[in-house]
């Protein structure tokens, strides 16, 4: 399995640490004022920190690119196959949207 | 027939022609009062246990493919019961002694072989943390011993004992440990459930769930027509959550995938299993002398069984490390197995949120020494409707209650367990 890095182009996976799902997002917490959280925030948390979709398909996940240019990225791979279908690098990192086709044009 | 060293010098004398099945081929009938899903080695253990056990004979265990062709057929083979965690020593150990009496209790050779786990410390703390499990195992009746670096070096002299940055300090042993047969393991059950009565049926892959109009499990979809059943357990770690998912459940759990590894055939040279504290590499080897060795799994979800390279050059580093004798034999053989990872790194058997279903999964790399317990604990749960006292922490809800069972500390983050 390769990663094709947008910064540095097609690498092999072990450069790369996996976090796992990109789906879950982490449930907005309002301000505690009167020591109680709000209203289903407990079951929101259970959700986000323990549980998974678990995809057999085509799934968006996050990598970090530790063995390059340590930047965090949003990966389609197929969890079937391990086939890669787009990388980008993830939101909030202040890079641009690059896919496959870009950064393999760049390693050549 | 009843397998003996009569039946065998019969068969002998007539050209081994008359040995006859193991097990009947069998055809699914309309309803069952258990239905299991998954005919590895927890769900026919789990068919054996209740017919034996608790007197339900009218069971069909369903397999998509050929019994055992899932991770029974793909671990490392390797028995222990060295935990260090409250629900977990005690079920383990469970196991274990069901381990030592499964021969006469299946009337199968599974080729349990007690020749001692060792599990090598490198440094001070690292000893430490040995001791505290070891002792942790002795107070609940477990064997455990603590070798000192001496001792160890007496053991194995092979290996690299005074590596510059990871030496061998000492060991921790458990000396009843060792390893058994896989495949016997799958086939014993299979044998003595079919005999009890069991039904086992292959290539009967589960689509859906039959639904009750009160919303309880009647039963299951297959690609061999619908089976009616009164209570519907699954045994399919690796693809629990894509059989949860077909009755709206979403579980605590992720699949990955973990390599083993097998070389070729040399003489008789590892005594038991030896496991290696400063690197993810654990060795044994098998009657046909081939080294069997396995490290960490490749960490990123997967279904696929099959890894990559990255983690195989990890664990050959391992044990070149451990011990660099090994460096001139060829690796024969390499696969994959799908892993239900949990955030815990800790089994679930419990019943599920819908009525009429049980779930047994969640068993990350460490189903295989579990198998006759979690089958005996699985038939007592599906029969009683009480969890059995060795599994009571094994519950669904421990992650919501903050009940978690996390012996390696990594939080929920299953490809650190």
């Amino acid at each position: 399995m390769r990663i094709a890095c947008p910064f540095c182009g097609e690498r092999e996976n072990g450069e790369f640490t996996y976090l796992g799902d990109a789906k879950p997002k982490r449930p907005f917490v309002a301000v505690i004022e009167d020591g109680k959280g709000a209203e289903g925030e407990q079951d929101a948390f259970y959700e986000y920190v323990y549980l998974r979709d678990n995809v057999a398909g085509e799934m968006s996940e996050y990598w970090y690119h530790g063995g390059g240019c340590r930047s965090w990225l949003v990966v389609k791979r197929n969890t079937l196959t391990h086939e890669i279908l787009s990388v980008a690098a993830a939101p909030g990192t202040g890079a641009a949207v690059v896919d496959v086709a870009m950064a393999k044009a760049g390693t050549e | 027939m009843k397998y003996s060293i009569f039946s065998l010098a019969k068969a002998a004398l007539t050209g081994h022609k008359g040995w006859g099945r193991a097990w009947r081929d069998a055809a699914p009938k309309a309803h069952y009062d258990v239905v299991i899903i998954g005919g590895g080695g927890h769900g026919l253990a789990t068919a054996y246990h209740l017919a034996e056990r608790y007197g339900i004979r009218n069971v069909a265990v369903l397999e998509k493919g050929w019994i055992g062709s899932g991770n029974a057929g793909r671990n490392t083979t390797i028995i222990r019961s060295n935990y260090g965690l409250p629900g977990n020593t005690g079920f383990y150990e469970l196991s274990m002694k069901l381990w030592e009496r499964m021969e006469q209790d299946l009337n199968y050779n599974t080729m349990v072989s007690q020749r001692g786990i060792i599990n090598l410390y490198h440094s001070d703390a690292q000893r430490d943390a040995f001791a505290r499990r070891g002792n942790t195992m002795r107070i609940n009746g477990i064997d455990a011993e603590l070798l000192d670096k001496a001792a160890v070096r007496k053991m194995l002299p092979f290996l690299n004992h005074d590596n510059a940055r990871f030496p061998i300090m000492g060991g921790l042993v458990q000396r009843r440990g060792g390893t058994a047969r896989h495949d016997a393991v799958v086939w014993g059950y299979a044998r003595a459930a079919d005999r009890l009565g069991v039904d086992i049926i292959q290539n009967c892959e589960v689509t859906g769930f039959v639904r009750d109009h009160n919303g309880r499990v009647a039963g299951v979809e297959t690609s061999r027509g619908r089976i009616g059943a009164g209570k519907v357990g699954m045994a399919v770690a690796g693809n629990s959550s894509r059989v949860a998912a077909m009755a709206g459940l979403r579980l605590p759990i992720e699949s990955h995938v973990l390599q083993a590894f097998v070389s070729e055939a040399i003489k008789p040279l590892i005594p038991g299993v030896i496991t290696f504290g400063a690197g993810h590499f654990y060795v044994s080897q098998s009657d046909k002398g081939g080294l069997v060795f396995g490290g960490d799994i490749d960490g990123y979800n997967s279904y696929a069984q099959r890894g990559n390279m990255p983690v195989i050059e990890d664990v050959c580093e391992g044990g070149m490390a451990l011990m660099p004798m090994i460096g001139r034999v060829r690796m024969l053989r390499n696969w994959g197995g799908i892993m239900d990872m949990s955030m815990d790194g800790t089994p679930i058997i419990d019943k599920s949120p819908v009525d009429g279903l049980y779930v047994n999964a969640g068993w990350c790399y460490g189903g295989f020494k579990a198998t006759p317990a979690s089958g005996l604990v699985f038939a007592h749960l599906m029969a009683t409707d009480t969890p059995h006292e060795e599994a009571r922490r094994f519950r669904l809800d421990r992650f919501e209650r903050g009940a978690m069972i996390d012996e390696k500390g990594q939080g929920a983050q299953p490809n650190l367990h």
